[in-house]
């Protein structure tokens, strides 16, 4: 957009802000500005408040952590400016980030994995009742409305153990990037994908190490962690890319967006060497069948209803998930609205948020439960847990949905 | 006709008159300011907002930079609210050599300027966006000065003692019977009314356009008019002011003001017929654009918001000489001695640092004249605006730039925070609590409430929209009055009850803004302007109509046609 300004990115002072030509597109589509009149919208805290900022930090405004980052106005922006990055870049470098043990706990999602391991069922007992709920509430600040995801009993890490050897016998093989929620929370996601994919003659490996992408740890202001994630994570994709593996996939929407687009800007973690290997599985899939490698799937006779997580709009994806679902036999699919459920990752689950994750959420839920779907599809975990949470339907991803429709 | 009866009589809005103004006022004096536009609509409010620490004249004229770094200090006492404390870096580029910065320590040295010698590294860490192919550097204590808003505090202080200010009036002719100065012919141009002041002294403080005052008493005066053009990038590279370390030449100052960084200037003689127009060129913009990327880099890559000059009245004691070997001290002149006419001083030269002082100076005169002994009390009486308490100023991460808020105010720190940056404690006037409608943004670049505009179009006597651009920033941000031009003018007509003078005065600020724009129209800024035609002329309608168009030379495109808006009303 900007022709003169050839190196705008640089993660210390994004200047993109001077792209901005005040249209305010972007705080028309701000899904929080239009649930809470005292949130000033991406644009003020955005592009505009920068440029107070960069006079003096003391310009930085509270309300700025209301931004919940969908990126909703990124993709509103016909200028280019990288709104969510400045409000959470402005939070990190001139906010008063005191430690707090509730965003400690909320975004640590792989060490509060491995702390529950071995404790799942008693952890997942415990944040269900009231009384434990409620100190949580009283304690930490993290609302006891909001219902807590269930750890698993097994990590997928472990599980995956028992098919890991098969995996090599592919001539084709990819690496999947896991995350925190498929290993502690949903291992089935993971072991449904293995079967997908192998059903396609590709097999699927793990990395040797992998860390929590940092989307959580940006969100709570934990920066420094999010990088050394990074780099160990862009290091762990080198090798897997070197040993063998075409392609780094994974099946979370946010992490996918962070590992392949937002590491360079946002941590300063250089991903050139990976960068145009790392897919979103649906991409993969929608590809692998353009070239005709379609496993043999029946009829799976659902109506399902379509939900596009805010992370997957911004990194463009929908058009591959959408693809991918149309060649499941027997599916009847509607697309609902693109509304952001209200959730965004850590955000929802704050005492301060809940009223405004929900009241975002509202015209989605509405729908949903108007649709008259047997389930509801979404790409991204934190988008699962909103909708389960506050609507009648369950929710599949993608690759569960295909898992059922093998043959 | 009508006539005005007072002691002393300031013909001149810029600093200086200002300045003049407030000090005859505390003196006692009964006292008249007339200013032909808006005050520090002159040279005032055309020049980079440097606070100079006198370091730039310290080679060449040692007498301007000890003037200045006296002023320096008192102006951080008496105007904190006006001043922001950035500290400036003088930096050696290869080109220039280390030669120049012993010749400048020296002079800093002589002139009594603080200096402290740094390594490129060190210099890098205070100030990222200097060039890093620097090879030395020298922190000096200059600092920012908001022009508009120093001139507008001391006319406030002012008034409150009882001063009058008549601004849109010119002054058609002294009034000069018996060999003595005796008052003044005005016109005030909105009624076309003329009336005249009678005075015991009549203060000239036109600065570049002195001779056309003198002229109405036969007297000359050999000015040399230097024209300085100059560039706004559309945000603060740069938190300290820099400068090159080496003679003075174009476009080596680079300062923080605000919301942005300026960059200049150049300099071109004009003759006295060109001053009114102020036009910046191609070559000017290319020029400031390629030297001052030498200061920082990033500038190259900087969207840049508007294009303006100021011409500098510089007064030639000798003849010849190029305009930056002339001294920039100022010059007074009590006609009574200098040319037997008593009743008239002219005070000019000089330069924004140095207003006070020639306040002082100009007071002291009339003073005499008039026979009173108060003596001047500007240099220690802190302006309207500068009494903000410890707990309601507090100081930043970044110490040097200083940061504000309201203490206990529930507001968002931006609106609190900008209103008491751009007023200090007469921000308590109009930020109210209990009134939320007050506080909505107008102008949502810079900050600016309803409640702001109200109280300076109360308080602070403006009465168009350029007027409150200069009181409170309204439309100096990136968008140029794209948003906030439209809300600006309906609060402008509320107070008036007058629907076309606020469509008047919002052609008269698109214009102007227009024209600012104009010269650096690309990239970003082609973009900006742009959308903002689609919106005010497209969407608003405040286009000319068809068959009715402006010349090619006077050709703006948003200028709105007097007949039109009259027959629509």
């Amino acid at each position: 957009m900007n022709l003169f300004n050839i190196n705008s990115g640089g993660f210390t002072s994004d200047r993109s802000f001077d792209q901005c030509l005040k249209c305010t597109a972007c705080t028309s589509q701000c899904p929080v500005a239009l649930a809470r009149p005292d949130f000033p919208g991406p644009k003020q805290c955005g592009p505009d408040g920068e440029r107070l900022r960069l006079k003096s930090p003391d310009f930085l405004d509270d309300a700025l952590k209301y931004c919940t980052g969908c990126k909703r106005c990124e993709v509103a922006c016909p200028s280019d400016v990288r709104i969510a990055d400045i409000i959470a870049l402005a939070k990190d470098k001139y906010g008063n980030n005191s430690f707090k043990v509730r965003d400690f706990v909320l975004s640590h999602t792989d060490m509060m994995g491995t702390l529950t391991r071995g404790t799942a069922p008693l952890v997942n007992k415990l944040t269900s009742i009231k009384p434990v709920k409620m100190l949580m509430d009283k304690g930490l600040g993290i609302d006891q409305r909001r219902t807590f995801p269930a750890y698993a009993r097994k990590s997928f890490r472990s599980q995956y153990k028992s098919v890991a050897a098969r995996q090599e016998n592919f001539v084709r093989k990819v690496s999947y990037f896991h995350g925190c929620s498929v290993n502690n929370n949903e291992p089935e996601l993971g072991m449904d994908l293995i079967k997908v994919l192998n059903a396609m003659n590709i097999g699927v490996r793990l990395m040797k190490k992998e860390k929590c992408c940092g989307v959580p740890l940006v969100a709570n202001g934990f920066h420094k962690k999010a990088r050394a994630n990074g780099e160990l994570n862009m290091a762990s994709f080198e090798e897997s890319l070197n040993g063998g593996s075409e392609r780094v996939v994974a099946t979370s929407s946010s992490c996918a967006w962070m590992l392949k687009d937002e590491y360079p800007h946002i941590l300063g973690v250089s991903n050139e060497n990976v960068q145009s290997r790392i897919s979103f599985i649906t991409r993969f899939l929608a590809n692998e069948f353009k070239s005709g490698n379609i496993p043999a799937m029946k009829p799976v006779n659902l109506k399902v209803a379509y939900h596009s997580p805010c992370h997957l709009i911004r990194a463009g994806g929908v058009i591959h998930t959408l693809k991918t679902l149309w060649e499941i036999p027997g599916l009847e699919l509607t697309q609902l609205d693109s509304n952001c459920c209200g959730i965004a990752g850590t955000y929802g689950f704050k005492k301060e948020n809940y009223e405004t994750s929900q009241s975002v959420g509202d015209k989605l839920f509405k729908q949903i439960e108007a649709s008259g779907c047997d389930y509801v599809v979404t790409d991204c975990e934190t988008c699962k847990w909103q909708v389960e949470m506050s609507t009648s339907k369950k929710v599949l991803h993608p690759v569960t949905l295909l898992a059922m429709s093998l043959a | 006709m009508r006539r005005l009866e007072t002691d002393v009589v300031i013909i001149g809005g810029g600093a200086t008159g200002a300045g003049v103004f407030r000090d005859c006022c505390l003196r006692g004096m009964r006292t008249i300011l007339v200013e032909r536009g808006d005050i520090a609509s002159g040279t005032t409010g055309r020049n980079h907002g440097l606070l100079h620490s006198g370091a730039r004249y310290a080679v060449t004229d040692s007498h301007s930079a000890a003037e200045c770094i006296r002023e320096n200090r008192t102006l951080k006492h008496i105007a904190g609210h006006c001043i922001e404390r950035t500290d400036g870096l003088f930096i050696s580029l290869p080109e220039d050599g280390l030669e120049y910065q012993k010749d400048f320590l020296d002079g800093c040295k002589r002139a009594g300027i603080e200096t402290e010698v740094l390594t490129p590294e060190q210099a890098l860490i205070l100030e990222p966006s200097i060039n890093p192919s620097l090879i030395g550097a020298v922190r000096i204590p200059d600092g920012t000065i908001d022009p508009f808003r120093i001139t507008s505090s001391n006319i406030l202080d002012g008034r409150e003692q009882g001063g009058t200010l008549l601004s849109d009036t010119k002054v058609t002719g002294l009034i000069i019977h018996m060999g003595h100065v005796r008052g003044v012919n005005c016109i005030d141009q909105r009624t076309g009314e003329h009336f005249e002041i009678r005075s015991r002294q009549v203060i000239n403080a036109t600065g570049a356009w002195c001779h056309e005052v003198m002229e109405y008493a036969d007297l000359s005066v050999d000015m040399y008019h230097s024209r300085g053009a100059l560039l706004i990038l559309g945000h603060r590279m740069n938190n300290m002011v820099i400068n090159r370390c080496r003679r003075p030449g174009d476009s080596d100052i680079l300062v923080p003001g605000d919301t942005v960084s300026v960059i200049g200037t150049t300099s071109t003689h004009v003759s006295r017929d060109e001053l009114e127009t102020m036009e910046v060129t191609d070559d000017e913009v290319r020029v400031l654009l390629k030297e001052g990327s030498k200061l920082a880099p990033s500038m190259a890559s900087t969207r840049i918001l508007r294009a303006y000059a100021g011409v500098r009245p510089l007064v030639s004691l000798s003849s010849g000489g190029s305009d930056r070997t002339i001294s920039r001290g100022l010059v007074a002149l009590d006609h009574a001695e200098t040319d037997a006419l008593p009743g008239l001083i002219t005070i000019t030269g000089g330069k924004l640092m140095t207003y006070r002082l020639m306040a002082e100076v100009a007071t002291d005169m009339a003073a005499k004249h008039l026979d009173i002994s108060t003596p001047c009390t500007t240099a220690s009486r802190p302006l309207p605006g500068a009494l903000l308490s410890d707990d309601d100023k507090r100081t930043g991460k970044k110490a040097q730039v200083g940061g504000y808020s309201l203490a206990d105010s529930s507001l968002p720190k931006s609106v609190a925070g900008s209103a008491v940056y751009r007023h200090g404690e007469r921000a308590k006037d109009f930020v109210k609590e209990d009134s939320k409608w007050n506080n909505a943004v107008v102008c949502e670049c810079e900050v600016v409430t309803r409640g702001e505009i109200l109280y300076a179009v109360d308080k602070l006597n403006a009465r168009s929209l350029s007027d409150l651009r200069r009181r409170t920033r309204v439309g100096m941000g990136p968008c140029q009055g794209e948003m906030c031009a439209c809300r600006t003018a309906g609060l402008l007509a509320e107070t008036r009850n007058n629907q076309i003078e606020a469509l008047d005065t919002l052609r008269d600020f698109i214009d102007e803004r227009w024209k600012g724009v104009r010269p650096v129209l690309w990239g970003d800024g082609l973009r900006e302007a742009e959308f903002s035609y689609w919106v005010q002329e497209g969407l608003l309608g405040l286009g000319g109509s068809e068959g009715n168009k402006p010349d090619e030379t006077t050709k703006e495109k948003t200028s709105l046609e007097k007949s039109e808006v009259e027959a629509n009303p």
